[in-house]
């Protein structure tokens, strides 16, 4: 083990840590924002009631979004410096208008929101939740812009004296074509979660307590999941055939196919060594994979092999492949996991039709996955995205190993991988915990907003 | 003038700006032992930062990004160099963060009392471990022929910067106590302006010899010598109580003995003690000047925003608070 693979496995377990708060944050902060505009605009007390309950799941949630995403902004510099060296001027920039557009935005509107309930006018309270779930999708579309460059570097030039990538053209960047699909597909998976998780919530009380206020937060939850699924389904597809375009290699590694096929199967199954040399049993639908990579039910697929050669003849000799099982297996539960959720709240969406409370002991029991599932498509996903890459850093440009920093020792790596790894488990114990304690407790009791008073306690307080 | 001098003063101003609005944020955190006697009282304390911390916080994260996108090399050494005091620091900020929201999520004492602990030691570590880092920065460290760091641990913890630290520490305690005095009224108000009284006279004290130290000249001087009047009329707001007058002190002294190091460092961005040559500078660390002005845009159109909303929310929460205010 050297430097090289702990600073990898730092900065993976980092990344996936705070992904799962991320599409959280995005997902439900823009329902709760729902919520409370249903409530101003009806009167009805129990959106608030709704809206205070999800908007306390959301901040516990939030905290630890905004914590681990603080270690990420330093770790480019702090493990992979020589990486920081060869594209700080082009991926510097959309980390600094991330931080100075979206990030000031969310963190300073989120307090007002926290802290204003009894000290701004309620159209101002409300646009304040407004303004910070629109801070967090604009800092996902910076940061998306950001990897995506390295997945299809554009609009730059490396220099040839110095050896960096300096940026050309700044438009190219943001209106990357990689860019504009993966922004759309993970913002609708961040909707997948959001939905399910307050499907789930409010199904279970429904369930188990028949507390009727949740009906409401049972169907907005489960229709945001449905159309989520299907937004990701439409823009996972129009990815897929980008993706085949620019990283034909991460697309083989997705399938596992390793000779060029044309037309080539989808395999939906496949059992055996994935290495390629030994094929037990596999389950395939004939073209698919031609037409989701080509949209030609007889295009071509590029296989490993042939990729490989191509690679070695252009850049010179090496493994130009990633780890087959790792990209076969979570693309593979990226779609099952994110699509057996949706099934589960369309299952939830029709058992509560027409004023039912459902009764099925399976549908209750299904509460407990039915946020989880999609939670774990967004991680696979995004495990996919970036080990599908390997070994690029910068596809075509930079190795993942030429990136690492040079001047931190294995100490000093393993380190901080401990001490993240080990912090990161005991908060994510406790904010479990802290979120099924809040989620089984049930709706608050709203007390109403009175006028500006001086003695009056505090409407909240940490 | 230049682009990368317009870059420099920008990333001094995100520190500024950091050191001034998490600097109290970090005294009130490390005041959260002394100044809290009950539950309550804690409580009043957090709350006087509670809107508005993470919105602090945001400043040293853009002066990482302004760091990475304006200078990437200053980016790439400073943070691979200051490894693990840097460490440290994000694991203070993140049990610290995650404290203010999860302590009151629960009423037993002992999981009060833990958080309680993570606040303050959240709250010391960087306000003395950003010291150590801002000191090393304008003193210069070891740096090879290709801008690496090449020293230890050890190296950061050299004696200009440990003063460094300590001049921090005391300058965000009283910080955070004239803020605390402004923000509060009754009991914790009074023990805050006697406790800023006496932490204030160390802190000017370390504030003068460490900025003496740094032996700075020009218009580093002036900053130097502006910064400490600034905490000497700090001090004698603070006696008379007059606490907004006390508060715009610290925040100015502050401020200008942040503004002292980067005017004095200035065309450097991090010198190297082995050779002058090895040393990084706002010309071999800037990023190419297409990308600088993009950036000069974004900043000239967003910056002012940013500070318009933030100081609408100090508006908005300009109460004072009292255990009174304080809900079960």
């Amino acid at each position: 083990m050297d430097a090289l693979d702990v600073a990898r496995w730092q900065f993976g377990v980092t990344t996936v840590y705070h992904f799962l708060f991320v599409p959280l944050t995005i997902g439900l902060s823009t329902l709760v924002a729902v919520l409370q505009t249903v409530w101003l605009r009806t009167g009805d007390e129990r959106y608030l009631r709704l809206t205070k309950f999800y908007g306390k799941l959301f901040l516990i949630n939030f905290a630890m979004g905004i914590v681990t995403g603080i270690v990420q902004e330093f770790q480019f510099g702090m493990n992979w410096s020589d990486y920081s060296r060869f594209v700080g001027d082009i991926f510097g920039a959309p980390l600094a208008i991330e931080a100075l557009l979206a990030f000031f935005l969310e963190s300073t509107f989120l307090g007002l929101w926290i802290f204003g309930w009894d000290r701004l006018p309620k159209r101002v309270h409300l646009a304040c939740i407004w303004i910070a779930a629109i801070g967090s999708t604009v800092s996902a579309y910076f940061i998306l812009a950001a990897n995506s460059w390295m997945q299809n570097p554009v609009g730059y030039r490396v220099d040839p004296e110095t050896g960096r990538a300096e940026l050309t053209d700044f438009m190219a960047v943001l209106t990357n074509k990689v860019t504009l699909i993966t922004f759309p597909h993970t913002i609708a998976g961040a909707f997948l979660v959001a939905g399910a998780l307050m499907t789930a919530v409010g199904l279970w009380h429904l369930m188990r307590h028949r507390t009727e206020e949740f009906r409401p937060a049972v169907k907005l939850g489960a229709w945001v999941t449905l159309i989520a699924a299907a937004t990701v389904a439409v823009t996972g597809d129009t990815q897929g055939k980008i993706m085949t375009e620019v990283q034909p290699m991460k697309m083989a590694a997705a399938e596992a196919l390793y000779q060029t096929e044309q037309p080539a199967a989808f395999s939906v199954l496949t059992v055996g060594t994935l290495d390629g040399s030994r094929e037990i049993f596999a389950l395939k639908i004939p073209y698919l994979l031609s037409w989701l990579g080509t949209g030609d039910p007889n295009g071509t697929v590029h296989g490993i092999d042939d990729l490989q050669a191509q690679y070695t003849a252009q850049y010179g000799p090496g493994d130009y492949s990633p780890v087959i099982p790792v990209t076969y297996w979570t693309f593979r539960l990226m779609i099952g996991l994110g699509m057996a959720g949706a099934l589960i709240a369309l299952i939830a969406l029709w058992a509560q039709r027409r004023g039912r409370i459902p009764t099925n002991r399976w549908l209750l029991r299904s509460t407990l996955a039915l946020p989880v599932l999609p939670l774990l498509a967004n991680i696979s996903g995004w495990i996919f995205t970036e080990m599908g890459r390997q070994p690029w850093l910068v596809f075509g440009e930079m190795l993942t190993r030429d990136g690492v920093s040079r001047s931190v020792s294995l100490t000093e790596v393993l380190t901080s991988f401990t001490a993240f790894t080990l912090l990161y488990a005991a908060l994510a114990a406790v904010e479990v915990k802290l979120l099924l304690r809040y989620a089984r407790a049930g709706l608050p009791d709203v007390a109403p907003v009175s006028s500006d008073e001086e003695d009056r306690p505090l409407a909240f307080a940490y | 003038m230049e682009l990368t001098t317009v870059w420099f003063a920008l990333v001094a101003a995100l520190f500024v700006g950091y050191f001034v609005l998490e600097g109290f944020d970090f005294g009130v955190g490390i005041l959260l032992p002394v100044l809290g006697r009950d539950d309550k009282q804690r409580r009043v304390l957090i709350n006087t930062i509670g809107p508005v911390w993470d919105g602090n916080e945001v400043w040293i994260i853009t002066a990482g990004g302004a760091m990475f996108a304006a200078f990437p090399e200053w980016y790439a050494t400073l943070f691979s160099g200051f490894y693990l005091p840097l460490l440290l620091i994000l694991v203070a900020l993140i049990l610290r963060g995650v404290a203010f929201e999860y302590r009151g999520k629960r009423p037993d004492p002992h999981w009060k009392a833990r958080w309680d602990t993570a606040i303050f030691f959240g709250s010391l570590l960087p306000a003395v471990l950003w010291g150590i880092a801002v000191a090393n920065i304008a003193r210069g460290v070891p740096l090879d022929a290709n801008h690496e760091y090449t020293g230890g641990l050890l190296d950061l913890l050299n004696p200009y910067a440990l003063l460094g630290g300590l001049t921090t520490l005391a300058l965000f305690v009283t910080h955070g106590a004239v803020f605390l005095a402004l923000k509060t009224t009754g009991d914790i108000r009074a023990r805050a302006n006697a406790l800023a009284g006496r932490v204030g006279v160390a802190a000017a004290a370390l504030a003068a010899a460490f900025l003496t130290w740094t032996a700075p000249a020009g218009l580093a001087l002036l900053c130097a010598v502006a910064a400490v009047a600034a905490l000497v009329g700090a001090l004698i707001a603070n006696r008379r109580g007059r606490e907004g007058w006390a508060f715009l002190g610290t925040a100015t002294g502050i401020a200008l003995a942040v503004a002292t190091l980067f005017a004095g460092l200035y065309p450097d961005v991090l010198p190297s003690t082995v050779d002058p040559a090895h040393g990084l500078t706002v010309d071999n660390a800037a990023a190419t000047p297409y990308t600088l002005r993009i950036l000069t845009w974004v900043a000239a159109f967003f910056a002012p925003l940013v500070l318009l909303y933030q100081g609408w929310t100090y508006w908005v929460f300009r109460r004072r608070l009292d255990i009174s205010h304080i809900p079960d």
